[in-house]
């Protein structure tokens, strides 16, 4: 086991260094100065060479790069050129809300998805199986930005039920997370639903069966049991899609997250904070799989290789 | 095939359509935000421009997305999938590892870090999305080659004297053609939908394109007085994606025999 997490963190420890190493790459990929890019559209000429100084743009890359490595070590990531706050101040801000809407995504996620795909591989074949099927194929070909649009539309303009402007009480997750959670419900059906099939095809569940369990029972405590290892994986998985998705839904409810951070800078080009909204979702994601990768082995006891 | 008529229909209306319908950049100040009616069947947008005539117009957009995506990840995945699962050894390792890393990065993040790069185009989310599908192709085409390499009619090729670029493109790519095919037409209509997706986030085409998911962006802002302007192009996707899901299902349960008969 020991084994087997070392080289899960050494593998997420890798990821975390190439992520960052993508990034320093594409920042002095970009056309013209790197100074005045970082600096801003606006900066002064004599604000662009105290950065240059600041980041020493003037040495060679490998020193640069090492520099910028040791500077990412302790947490420094730049400044806003915008507010001259330090990156890592307004990332921390923005992140809290960016994972409490990830986690009630995937609440809302698992309590639709994990049902509709057991359900349905029980029902295999018949009417409620189809239906489930159509529903989550549906939820997954849907784009998330226009079934926001939708549930604004119903929840907020016509029944006037719901908020969707920023976090304003706990009602205001809800069409987010229904928003966000519902095609990763659609995936969490589908894979439930083919993962269940296969254990239910197995020879000790027709044993179980056979010496006249009830359905209810084999179904729960054999079938299930046993389907939690790929559902667990599928679960954390889905996080990373979901991080994705994220950066879309924040915009649309105008989140105060990580997402629609990166957004808007992209749209001001400030790029520390564009860079630095990337890498803290780029971590988010590389944790979450080293988790579900450390869950998976302490659930299933013959992946500890 | 509902899928393939679906797209069928759609791929002709993006052809021929741009001759039929109005000039999707025309505006009619005195019309705009108007619901539909017979002279604009789905209404018209906030500069009074026709919204049916921009939505046949911009299908080009998504769809040749979705293909040109497909084209650049399943070009570079093949390169590094054949290096990778037919030369083996520490070439192997190195691409497999940055595959790792790639595939340890949500696509969405990307093409944001490319955006970071490059002004926004209609091309950046096919770059984007391209570059993001490529490990994942790259995985396929190692693993078929992999298995295929020590197959005993590969051996008996070899030993008849033919060289690798003959083994590779005449033996291993034909016979690997299933699986590629099935993957490159699933992941077509994630293609579509995360370069849409970008559309709408403004990293993608800018306005007056009329690009189906920076058309729904523009909709937000009309959404208490304009709400039909948020319809059609949303659906424009959705029926694009739901089309290209079904053909890519459906190939992959023909070409599947295990599959098949569940």
């Amino acid at each position: 086991m020991l084994n087997y997490a070392m080289k899960k963190i050494a593998f997420t420890v890798l990821v975390l260094f190439g992520a960052a190493t993508i990034s320093f790459v594409l920042l002095h990929a970009i056309p013209g100065d790197t100074a005045q890019a970082l600096a801003g559209p606006q900066a002064a000429a004599a604000d662009v060479e105290n950065l240059r100084r600041a980041l020493n743009l003037d040495a060679p890359y490998g020193e640069q790069y090492l520099n910028y490595m040791g500077n990412l070590l302790k947490g420094n990531l730049g400044h806003s050129y915008r507010s001259n706050k330090p990156v890592m101040e307004i990332v921390a801000a923005a992140w809290p809300a960016t994972l409490q809407l990830a986690a009630c995504s995937m609440l809302v996620a698992i309590i639709i998805g994990l049902p509709i795909g057991i359900f349905a591989a029980v029902k295999r074949g018949r009417i409620g199986d189809t239906i489930a099927m159509v529903v989550s194929f549906i939820g997954v070909s849907m784009p998330s930005f226009w079934l926001a649009l939708l549930l604004i539309m119903l929840f907020s303009v016509k029944l006037e039920l719901l908020p969707f402007y920023g976090i304003v009480g706990p009602t205001s997750f809800i069409l987010p997370a229904l928003t966000l959670g519902s095609s990763t419900a659609a995936n969490i059906a589908r894979l439930t639903r083919t993962s269940m099939l296969e254990i239910l095809g197995q020879d000790y569940i027709r044993t179980a069966r056979g010496k006249g369990l009830q359905d209810q029972r084999v179904i729960w405590l054999h079938a299930l049991r046993n389907a939690a290892v790929p559902i667990l994986t599928i679960i954390g998985l889905q996080f990373g899609v979901m991080l994705g998705g994220q950066v879309v839904t924040e915009t649309v409810f105008s989140w105060p997250g990580v997402g629609r951070m990166i957004v808007d800078a992209l749209d001001s080009r400030d790029l520390q904070i564009v860079q630095g909204g990337i890498l803290i979702l780029a971590f988010t994601f590389a944790v979450i799989n080293l988790v579900t990768d450390l869950l998976y082995a302490l659930l299933d006891p013959r992946i500890r290789y | 095939m509902v899928g393939l008529s679906i797209l069928v229909i759609l791929i002709a209306v993006a052809i021929t359509g741009p001759f039929v319908v109005q000039s999707p950049f025309e505006q009619f100040p005195a019309n705009k935000l108007q619901g539909p009616s017979v002279g604009h069947l789905l209404g018209t947008d906030d500069f009074g421009r026709d919204i049916l005539a921009r939505i046949v117009v911009g299908a080009k957009y998504s769809l040749t997305s979705g293909i040109l995506a497909v084209a650049l990840g399943l070009a570079g995945g093949l390169l590094m999938g054949t290096l990778s699962g037919y030369y083996g050894g520490i070439l192997d390792h190195l691409i497999m590892t940055v595959c790792d890393i790639l595939l340890a990065f949500p696509s969405v993040l990307l093409a944001m870090s490319i955006v970071m790069v490059m002004q926004p185009s209609v091309y950046t989310p096919m770059i984007a999305v391209g570059l993001s599908s490529m490990p994942t192709f790259a995985r396929l085409v190692r693993a078929q080659f992999m298995s295929l390499k020590t197959s005993s009619y590969v051996e008996a090729v070899r030993s008849s004297g033919a060289g690798d670029f003959r083994i590779i493109f005449r033996h291993l790519l034909p016979n690997s053609m299933g699986p590629i095919v099935v993957q490159a037409t699933l992941r077509m209509g994630s293609s579509i939908m995360l370069a849409s997706t970008l559309g709408f986030l403004g990293l993608g085409a800018q306005p007056p394109t009329p690009e189906w998911g920076s058309m729904l962006s523009s909709a937000r802002n009309y959404i208490w007085t304009a709400p039909h302007m948020a319809l059609a192009p949303g659906l424009a996707i959705f029926v694009t994606v739901i089309a290209v899901n079904l053909l890519g299902d459906a190939l992959r349960d023909f070409l599947d025999p295990r599959t098949r008969d569940a």
